[in-house]
């Protein structure tokens, strides 16, 4: 075909990526909507894996009292350490599901070369991981926290308190498994690149637990952790792009 | 213009003839500073009122821990310049600075729990800084381990990079909460003896210490850079001219 | 002087000690296709990778319509759409689910350009089936269906004939004859022969 066949045709033919010229055709944050309902779909479709770190979370408060004392006393003083230790841990091995399988099936590449904020879509997935693991864990805290003696009344405040942290730690853990993506062992230094990373997480979050078990106000601690997950929100998804970029390198 | 010097930084056989030319003029002054802190600090120096001899362990303790965060700021700097400007020898300046920031953490440590066993008996207390110092060495174990995990050079430096510009800006958050949770479990700590009422006599000695740690610092990352600009340039032909002669 | 052009000049690509692109440089003009042939390991993915920025050279740039693409990557992405060897889909979703979200993260799509997509690379009969009980052969033409909705000038396509039977070979000699003709371009890696009509240029890339 010469030149002038092949104009005659485009001439005939409206090339139909005209419309997308100039500024991309979707926004980014209407892509992160959707990168987050098709992490939403999928997790649904996988809905036995959901079930993991909560039954993990469960275990772990399940060693104290066999470890330490049936006596509800005693276990009332420990409670907090245990709670947010056992939700440290799960939501590390929940980081598992987080980018693992998009790595390897190229969705996080189709991601980078889709024209849109990386980091806005990452922080979609970062959300979808919340609102499957994060939250979950939440409302389950409570529950482990009456099996260790703490008092109804407790209850909102503990809700909220892992709440907020929890966003944290999903943050977090995204950096952390950006950074592992494309290593074939990583578990054990996820656990030593994020648990370090969480620790003000975990102070700030068992001081509340604490004093919500004791009755008293916890606003501060509350404040503090609501300042860290603020914090996480700003910085960690452009940390995470980074992360991810870097392993497609 | 102003940024030719930048670029030239920027050049792996030009650090590395700069690293060999500065190495003696950082190192000499440590070894003296050093010498001549410990005789002040071990010799010249008074007995505490309160601790006696004991307290004679600051004089390494200090620095170290001192050096521990001196060093990760630095690492997280060069991590940072390597990152945005992508310049290899930044990277390189990182990598050999993990070691030594995890070396002067450990020491810092050790000597920490030392001088624990005759102020508190008992070698570990969960004393604010001790807690933030071990939790620093994790820091540092956890990027050395990323390095170590990615077999891939560059991937290694960039992804580590990104780790180390993030615990910069977590090593404060870290440290704060740390006092805060202290705060609320425990009395003020007996390791409080940094004051401003130090008498001069330990006080010199202290500030000679610091000086010779920081000068041994840039002397190590010197000889670590040179090191690692081998390692990482071994296939170039610069290498056959820089050893040969 | 095309309005639209790839300029890639003089790319210089190192992995470790591998010098894996020794100094790469063509132009591809509007409606030109490109057949990137070379051994195995001679750095036909690599250098995909390297035109879509996601590995940096060590020389050289790339140019997009005379621009640096790494000024404004996201825009130069806008343009592009890179299929890798391995289809960019999800066991767990169907056929068309795949194609919603993939390329929903770049355009608006409605349900009769997926159709038509999926009708137009033979992929309709499957077209609500999970990906995970497809050949290998069907997925590649799913993902064939969402390079075609991604509608966008530039293609970078590594070894997209993987799998495909004779005629899913002339399909995607097909789809490249009529994306050139509309005055895109394409950039594919190719080990089997394919018979591209139009203006086609050949670059073989020494191992």
């Amino acid at each position: 075909m010469n030149k002038a066949q092949s104009s005659a045709l485009r001439a005939l033919a409206a090339p139909e990526w005209e419309p997308t010229i100039g500024t991309p055709a979707l926004s980014s944050f209407e892509a992160a909507r959707g990168a987050l309902r098709r992490d939403l779909t999928l997790a649904f479709r996988q809905r036995g894996q959901l079930i993991q770190p909560l039954a993990f979370f469960a275990m772990v408060t399940l060693l104290f009292p066999l470890a330490v004392s049936p006596q509800l006393g005693r276990l009332r003083e420990i409670a907090p350490g245990v709670l947010w230790s056992a939700e440290l841990l799960a939501s590390l091995l929940a980081l598992e599901f987080l980018f693992r399988d998009d790595a390897q099936d190229g969705t996080l590449e189709q991601y980078a070369l889709s024209g849109q904020s990386l980091t806005a879509l990452l922080f979609a997935k970062t959300t979808a991981h919340w609102l499957l693991t994060g939250l979950p864990l939440a409302l389950m805290a409570p529950l482990a926290a009456l099996s260790l003696g703490a008092p109804a009344s407790a209850v909102p405040g503990i809700l909220l308190s892992v709440g907020l942290g929890s966003v944290t730690l999903s943050l977090i853990g995204a950096i952390g498994a950006a950074l592992t993506l494309g290593m074939k062992r990583s578990g054990a230094l996820l656990s030593l690149l994020t648990l370090p990373l969480s620790l003000p997480v975990l102070i700030f979050g068992a001081r509340a637990t604490q004093l919500a078990i004791s009755g008293e106000t916890l606003v501060a601690p509350l404040e503090l952790l609501g300042a860290l997950a603020v914090l996480g929100i700003t910085l960690a998804p452009f940390a995470a792009a980074a992360g991810v970029r870097i392993s497609l390198e | 213009m102003t940024w030719t010097w930048f670029h030239r930084l920027g050049s792996p056989p030009y650090v590395y003839g700069l690293a060999r030319r500065l190495t003696p003029w950082l190192g000499w002054p440590a070894a003296l500073l050093i010498l001549g802190g410990l005789w002040g600090g071990l010799a010249l120096a008074p007995p505490d009122y309160q601790q006696g001899d004991g307290f004679r362990i600051i004089y390494v303790h200090a620095p170290s821990a001192w050096m521990s965060l001196m060093v990760y700021t630095t690492m997280a700097i060069a991590a940072g310049v390597g990152l945005i400007w992508r310049i290899k020898v930044a990277h390189a300046v990182a990598a050999s600075c993990a070691p030594i920031g995890a070396s002067f953490t450990f020491a810092a440590l050790v000597t920490g729990a030392l001088w624990g066993q005759p102020m508190w008996g008992t070698y570990w207390q969960w004393d604010p800084r001790l807690t933030s110092e071990l939790i620093l060495l994790f820091l540092y174990l956890g990027y050395m381990g990323l390095r170590a995990g990615i077999e891939d050079t560059q991937r290694a430096d960039r992804a580590s990079a990104v780790l180390a510009v993030v615990g910069v800006i977590n090593v404060p958050i870290i440290h704060y909460s740390v006092t805060w949770w202290n705060s609320l479990h425990q009395a003020p700590s007996v390791m409080r003896l940094a004051k401003p009422t130090l008498p001069a006599s330990m006080l010199v000695p202290l500030l000679v210490m610091l000086l010779g740690f920081t000068l041994l610092f840039g002397a190590l990352l010197l000889v670590r850079l040179r090191a690692e600009i081998l390692t990482r340039e071994r296939a170039s032909s610069w290498i056959r001219e820089a050893l040969g002669a | 002087m095309p309005t639209r052009s790839l300029e890639v000049e003089d790319l210089h690509l190192w992995r470790g000690e591998r010098h894996v692109l020794r100094g790469v440089r063509f132009t591809l003009g509007e409606g030109q296709a490109l057949k990137l042939t070379g051994a195995n390991g001679s750095g036909k993915t690599s250098l995909l990778r390297t035109i879509a920025g996601l590995m940096y050279p060590e020389e050289g740039r790339v140019r997009w319509g005379g621009a640096d693409v790494r000024a404004d990557l996201r825009a130069f992405h806008g343009r592009m759409v890179y299929l890798a060897h391995e289809p960019p889909l999800k066991a767990d979703l169907t056929a068309r689910e795949n194609l919603r979200f993939w390329v929903g993260t770049r355009r608006r799509l409605t349900a009769k350009l997926i159709d038509g997509a999926l009708a137009r690379v033979g992929a309709a009969a499957f077209a609500d089936q999970f990906i995970r009980t497809l050949s290998a052969g069907q997925r590649r033409r799913v993902a064939l269906a969402g390079l075609t909705l991604c509608a966008v000038p530039l293609w970078l396509l590594d070894e997209p004939a993987t799998n495909l039977d004779a005629d899913g070979q002339r399909l995607v000699a097909g789809l490249i004859g009529e994306h050139i003709a509309r005055g895109g371009m394409a950039l594919a890696a190719v080990h089997h022969e394919m018979e591209v009509t139009g203006s086609v240029i050949e670059l073989a890339l020494a191992s």
